[in-house]
């Protein structure tokens, strides 16, 4: 018999039936399931068409570009030049203008870092100790160090404030929740009690008690000849705050590292203060960074309340800037700039928290 | 130990001194002084004349009523937005997940200030309310209803709702045992339901219907009479609802997908009705993961609800903010504060514990 008879010819693969896939099944599957879908998804659309077209129309075609308040009034849109005349003070409140190139330097050595760490180009100690200078390097560009003209702190503001008041807060809370977390997993009953009490009752009261705490109870509890700022009061009201909620985010992750690890350690002879800090908290700190990041968002939210205690940060601003008389009846176009650099930045935030969730925690993998 | 001594200590000193310079009293005397600061919306009868006690203890009340709402609403809301991002439909789906996701990355006092400054005051003076039906109107000075006034025999009306309550109740419980005894299904809340409506339905017309209600009339600038809505309460509320709902939304999305795939499929191959499933097989299994989550939930928001103060509702922070700016005795306020927060976020844990209990597997 010949090699080469084919004995088994199989038929071209038809295509699929086009009631199981392409985009009719697709819709059928996804929008018209039954009558009770169609009805959903009937209505939504309604809803859509009356929305949309109406918003399109304010944002962006019977919007406003250029020109000053006049031109907005005699358009029924948005009123962009409005933001573009604030855009100044929005992001940096009255810090003097001439002097605006430091905090915007500061602000890219900021988004080069989030940058690297987005993209996992750098790792380790070294991303540990540059994110711990770079509130450094952005305090000595605003406030001014080193022979550069100073800029008092109540010339701070705008998005700035917000941003600073943030980085500070998380990167001075995260050692001081790892303290904490410590102290209540391992401390002495003494220890224990106090990390537990001052943990709890600073969870169970909110942000603005504790502000109102800093800015008007602290000076009563400091000596008298002792004046420390108000900002700086609000930051640390802040950071004992977010270090209440770090610990316990931590503490989860003190919980997860099994027992065995720490044994291991100390048969090895490494001493019980030397495991902890390079065996047990490391661990313990990668499992548990994207509640962390968590924690990031909510602490930036959050500054948005140092309004209610007189600073003036970006959300402060955008109220200012809405009440501006010459600019009056803007109230919208404002609030909607600033929900969405809130939303960018959160939302940016909490998409690096599930792509770390799904890394894993790094080292585990071999 | 010795060390936080002398730090306390020393903090303690420093204050006495701060104090005596200031000029400012300590101790809680002030509470019983009169407090001379007017409060826009209160559930008890309140007048500047009454003491800074009664003052603050209107913004507890506030705090709590606007909390206990928001809470209610919110559950309502966030189980709506949950289910709907579990859905088969994908504009449903869709729609769900853009309101979560904007509504979470949004600074609540943004969202606050947004319905209160753009939202609410684009709302028609009184002068052209908005209408939805006799007697509910919608305006930038606040939304009003009709105000139930009672009249005579309303006592009775009451006694016998409470009677007919009770009633409904028993038979629920016993219809649930007839089931576990006999197997044969009764519908114990159907009944029990009817029975409630059926009663207080007769008392309320044997009673001589002693329930009437006072409509809102547009007169001089504003609207008279009625049940008026505030709208820094309104804002409040919106706000509240609008960003716990996301949260809670997560929770009820979270614990539908927890529900193994396994015990739909198994309950929809034994032929058991699509509704049951829901009711019998995947809530008591997600509620297990929901609860926990939510109890934090409603614990931030009790929190939250002090942003109050940013939009000018008079809460306990709002109140207590004040009364520090008239006479500087910061730390008792706070103290007073801190207790109450304290207090509510044990209560709540406390009942969501129980709920919890309730619905946990019971294991060995």
């Amino acid at each position: 018999m010949p090699q080469d008879t084919i004995l088994f010819q199989p038929m071209a693969a038809r295509p699929a039936p086009a009631s199981q896939f392409g985009p009719i099944a697709w819709l059928r599957a996804n929008l018209f399931g039954g009558w009770k879908d169609t009805a959903i998804t009937l209505s939504l659309l309604a809803v859509l068409l009356a929305v949309v077209p109406n918003l399109i129309e304010w944002l962006l075609i019977n919007a406003t570009f250029g020109g000053d308040d006049e031109t907005c009034r005699q358009n029924a849109g948005a009123c962009w030049p409005f933001l573009q005349a604030k855009f100044q003070v929005l992001m940096v409140g009255v810090y003097p203008q001439d002097l605006s190139w430091r905090p915007a330097i500061a602000a890219l050595a900021l988004l080069v870092l989030a940058g690297f760490t987005y993209a996992d180009r750098i790792r380790g100690i070294a991303l540990i100790v540059a994110w711990a200078l770079l509130p450094v390097f952005a305090l000595i560009m605003i406030g001014g160090a080193f022979g550069m003209q100073e800029v008092d702190q109540s010339l701070w503001g705008g998005l700035m404030l917000s941003v600073l008041l943030a980085l500070v807060g998380v990167i001075v809370s995260i050692p001081l929740g790892v303290l904490l977390a410590l102290g209540r997993h391992y401390g002495s009953p003494a220890v224990k009690a106090i990390c537990v009490a001052f943990i709890e009752l600073v969870r169970g009261v909110p942000l603005i008690t504790i502000l109102f705490m800093a800015s008007v109870m602290m000076p009563l509890f400091l000596p008298p000849d002792l004046v420390i700022n108000n900002l700086l009061r609000i930051q640390i009201g802040m950071i004992l705050f977010s270090s209440a909620y770090m610990a316990e985010v931590v503490r989860g992750g003190l919980q997860a590292i099994p027992k065995g690890q720490t044994e291991a350690s100390l048969a090895l002879g490494v001493s019980p203060a030397r495991t902890i800090i390079f065996v047990v908290v490391p661990q313990a700190l990668r499992h548990v960074l994207p509640p962390l990041i968590g924690r990031c968002i909510a602490l930036f939210k959050d500054t948005s309340l140092v309004i209610i205690v007189g600073l003036l940060d970006f959300l402060g601003m955008v109220r200012g800037a809405a009440l501006d008389p010459e600019w009056l009846g803007f109230q919208a176009e404002a609030y909607v700039f600033a929900a969405f650099v809130y939303w960018l930045i959160c939302y940016s935030l909490s998409l690096y928290g599930r792509a770390l969730e799904r890394r894993g925690p790094a080292g585990s993998k071999r | 130990m010795v060390v936080v001594i002398a730090i306390l200590y020393v903090l303690f000193s420093n204050t006495q001194e701060n104090l005596a310079i200031r000029g400012i009293e300590s101790g809680f005397a002030f509470l019983g002084h009169e407090a001379g600061l007017p409060i826009g919306d209160s559930l008890i009868d309140y007048s500047p004349t009454r003491s800074y006690g009664y003052a603050f203890l209107v913004g507890i009340l506030n705090t709590l009523f606007v909390s206990v709402l928001a809470i209610v609403f919110s559950t309502l809301l966030g189980i709506v937005i949950g289910v709907a991002r579990v859905s088969r439909n994908w504009l449903l789906a869709r729609g769900a997940a853009i309101y979560v996701e904007t509504l979470r990355n949004l600074p609540l006092l943004l969202t606050l200030f947004f319905i209160y400054t753009v939202v609410l005051a684009a709302l028609p003076h009184p002068r052209d309310a908005i209408a939805l039906s006799d007697g509910v109107f919608l305006s930038k000075r606040g939304f009003y209803l009709p105000r139930p006034v009672a009249e005579d025999g309303i006592g009775l009306f009451l006694g016998a709702s409470a009677v007919a309550l009770v009633l409904a109740v028993m038979f629920w419980r016993w219809a649930k045992s007839y089931k576990v005894r006999t197997g044969r299904s009764v519908s114990g809340l159907r009944g029990a339901l009817a029975i409630f409506l059926a009663l207080s339905g007769l008392a309320f017309l044997a009673s001589g219907q002693p329930l009437t209600s006072e409509l809102p009339v547009y007169q001089g600038f504003n609207f008279k009479g009625g049940l008026s809505i505030k709208p820094e309460f309104a804002s409040l509320l919106i706000g509240l609802v609008l960003y716990t709902a996301a949260y809670v939304a997560e929770n009820v999305r979270s614990g539908i997908q927890s529900v193994h795939a396994g015990q739909i499929e198994a309950a929809n191959a034994l032929g058991v009705s699509s509704g049951v499933v829901t009711r019998m097989v995947l809530l008591p299994q997600a509620l297990r993961v929901t609860i926990p989550a939510t109890t934090n939930d409603y614990a931030s928001l009790v929190k939250n609800s002090s942003l109050a103060v940013a939009i000018g509702y008079p809460d306990m922070v709002s109140v207590g903010g004040t009364i520090i700016g008239q006479n500087g005795q910061a730390i008792e306020i706070i103290a007073m504060w801190m207790a109450v927060y304290l207090t509510i976020n044990l209560i709540i844990s406390l009942g969501m514990n129980m709920l919890n209990a309730r619905v946990q597997l019971v294991e060995r």
